[in-house]
């Protein structure tokens, strides 16, 4: 029933939201683009000159840039790995009878409700800490020696921070689509005699395919660009070894003043993210066919 | 739907299922425990579970050094700031693809979707640089603007999802019975769009609450949120346990409490629907 007016009422409508993601999208890329290729740096103002693919050179062959880019990947592959599998686990956990589903749920998911510093802190100073933490009192009764987390497996423990702040968020998710599941499906899967790990595989499993895409499709999106935790807990130490892409970028940017390495490292951000992005909004297209 | 499972075996589920929620929950827990403790207490070996001395000082201390009102005021105006800014301009958006889809609707709705892929960091510097220009730098306007931009895909998003679901036909009827336009806002439409758009508003406080990247790096004091006033207990001399723990308890009470009451539109919000 569009008529001509009501689309071009519609469109004014849309407007004011396409034109501001628009500017949000365009004019920071352009210009970092621009900055990219100018020796740009805030401590020597007056002095920007462009520099071609130099800045591009610097950064793609620091070996800080190589260890970055793969803790960014381990840290995305790392915390999806876990929460994935211990959200299917957790939401088959939780979806059996018991009593007191609802609390067990809501003591479950409280995580992703405390913000990354607060998580990054507490994790930092009242479990991994050598001295203080629980887990090197723990370690200690059984008379063992504490390991200090953070600085001899630095990305582990950032890896295991995030994960538990997203373990709530996959098992919200993927319990809700456990619970739409028909139940009588599964009984009649049991009548034919299929056990329950056949169960699991041929009738589970594909039903919660759909919410695992859109989980692994979320959570991408936030842990590519992982900032607190790592900020907080080891600042990318100890040298880069729990440095990822965003946080490089940073310390170029805000820490060294380079505008000029840090926007290049911020264009190959973009595009590390674009090839993620490109896979996963085919996919999240192909599922979200309402 | 018979009950197949013993009581046995539902007992046995019970206590599993509440070992495993526990210990999830246990570092949230440990972090109220320890906020109500004195700083002796809080790093005593072997750690006092239950039994210490309970005290409340270092709520009092919190407040009385660092002025955690402030911060406070900050995360609240910014958050809420932010999520009424993209909800006014995400509502028409959201409704107009809802109730006059075209056939780019959907590649707009991708579009959107695809600028959260953007990393932040891509956009960090010039940000800081016109914020540093332009005086929004450390200050709530500033902040909201960024946070406004950052939400508006997820708000328009969860907006067209729930405006999708009311039925277009009851627009109809109400016309034909001789509505005019604006009743047909205030009595019809409206009252079905108001969960959705409360439920949007919801998620996205919180969200807006929790985010990090853009409140460290645009703020140093006057308009720093609760995220970057936490942070900022990581340098050596903010070691307080009783004290970052007062903090913290108190910077994740309301949003938790939020978030609980919100979980199930969590999921249809957070997944676009796509989950039910």
């Amino acid at each position: 029933m569009a008529t001509l007016h009501t689309r071009s009422a519609a469109r004014l409508m849309m407007a004011p939201s396409v034109l501001l993601l628009l500017a949000w999208m365009i004019i920071p890329l352009a210009m970092t683009i621009y900055f990219s290729f100018l020796r740009y740096n805030l401590l020597m103002p007056g002095t920007e000159e462009f520099a071609g693919l130099a800045n591009y050179q610097y950064f793609l062959t620091d070996p800080a840039f190589f260890t970055a880019l793969a803790n960014t990947l381990l840290i995305v592959g790392g915390v999806l790995l876990i929460t994935v599998i211990g959200g299917i686990a957790l939401a088959l956990l939780l979806d059996q009878p018991m009593y007191g589903q609802g609390i067990v749920r809501i003591l479950v998911i409280a995580p992703f409700f405390v913000m990354p510093t607060v998580s990054a802190l507490v994790w930092k100073n009242m479990f991994m800490n050598p001295v203080n933490g629980l887990f090197a009192w723990i370690a200690g009764s059984f008379g063992l020696q504490p390991i200090d987390w953070l600085a001899s497996v630095p990305l582990l423990s950032i890896i295991i921070i995030i994960a538990w702040q997203w373990l709530p968020f996959s098992t919200l998710i993927l319990l809700t689509a456990l619970q739409s599941l028909n139940e009588e499906q599964k009984e009649a899967a049991e009548m034919d005699g299929a056990g329950a790990i056949s169960t699991f595989i041929y009738i589970v499993l594909p039903h919660m395919a759909r919410a695992i895409t859109v989980v692994v499709l979320i959570q991408t999106i936030f842990l590519l660009s992982v900032f607190a935790e790592i900020l907080v807990t080891t600042n990318g130490g100890p040298g880069v070894q729990s440095t990822n892409l965003t946080f490089l970028v940073y310390t170029q940017a805000l820490l060294q003043f380079d505008i000029g390495g840090a926007s290049a490292g911020g264009i190959v951000a973009v595009v590390l993210a674009n090839i993620v992005a490109v896979f996963l909004i085919r996919l999240i297209g192909k599922n979200l066919e309402a | 739907m018979a009950r197949r499972y013993s009581a046995r075996r539902e007992l046995a589920m019970t206590i599993i299922a509440w070992t495993v929620g526990l210990a999830i929950f246990f570092p949230i827990l440990w972090t109220v425990l320890t906020s109500f403790k004195t700083e002796a207490e809080a790093v005593a070996s072997p750690p006092s579970f239950l039994f210490f001395h309970w005290t409340t000082e270092n709520y009092a201390e919190v407040q009385s050094r660092s002025n955690y009102l402030a911060h406070f005021m900050n995360s609240a105006v910014i958050s809420l700031g932010s999520t009424l800014a993209a909800l006014v301009i995400a509502i028409p958006a959201a409704w107009a693809m809802a109730f006059s889809p075209t056939k780019r609707t959907k590649d707009v709705l991708m579009w959107m979707l695809s600028t959260k892929m953007m990393p932040p960091v891509g956009a960090l510097i010039p940000v800081y640089l016109i914020f540093r220009d332009t005086g929004l730098l450390d200050t709530r306007p500033g902040l909201v603007i960024v946070l406004t931009l950052i939400n508006l895909p997820i708000v328009t998003w969860m907006l067209y999802t729930y405006f999708k679901e009311i039925p277009g036909e009851i627009l109809e009827a109400a016309r034909m019975d001789g509505a005019s336009l604006l009743k047909e806002i205030v009595y019809v439409l409206t009252p079905m769009a108001v969960p959705g758009i409360a439920s949007t508003l919801l998620l996205n406080v919180i969200l807006a609450w929790n985010e990090a990247f853009w409140t460290l790096n645009l703020t140093t004091s006057e308009a720093a949120p609760l995220t970057a006033f936490i942070a900022s207990y990581s340098s050596p001399e903010g070691l307080f346990y009783g004290k970052l723990s007062a903090a913290s308890t108190m910077a994740i009470a309301p949003i938790l409490i939020l978030g609980w009451f919100s979980q199930k539109q969590l999921v249809r919000g957070l997944t676009f629907g796509a989950v039910k």
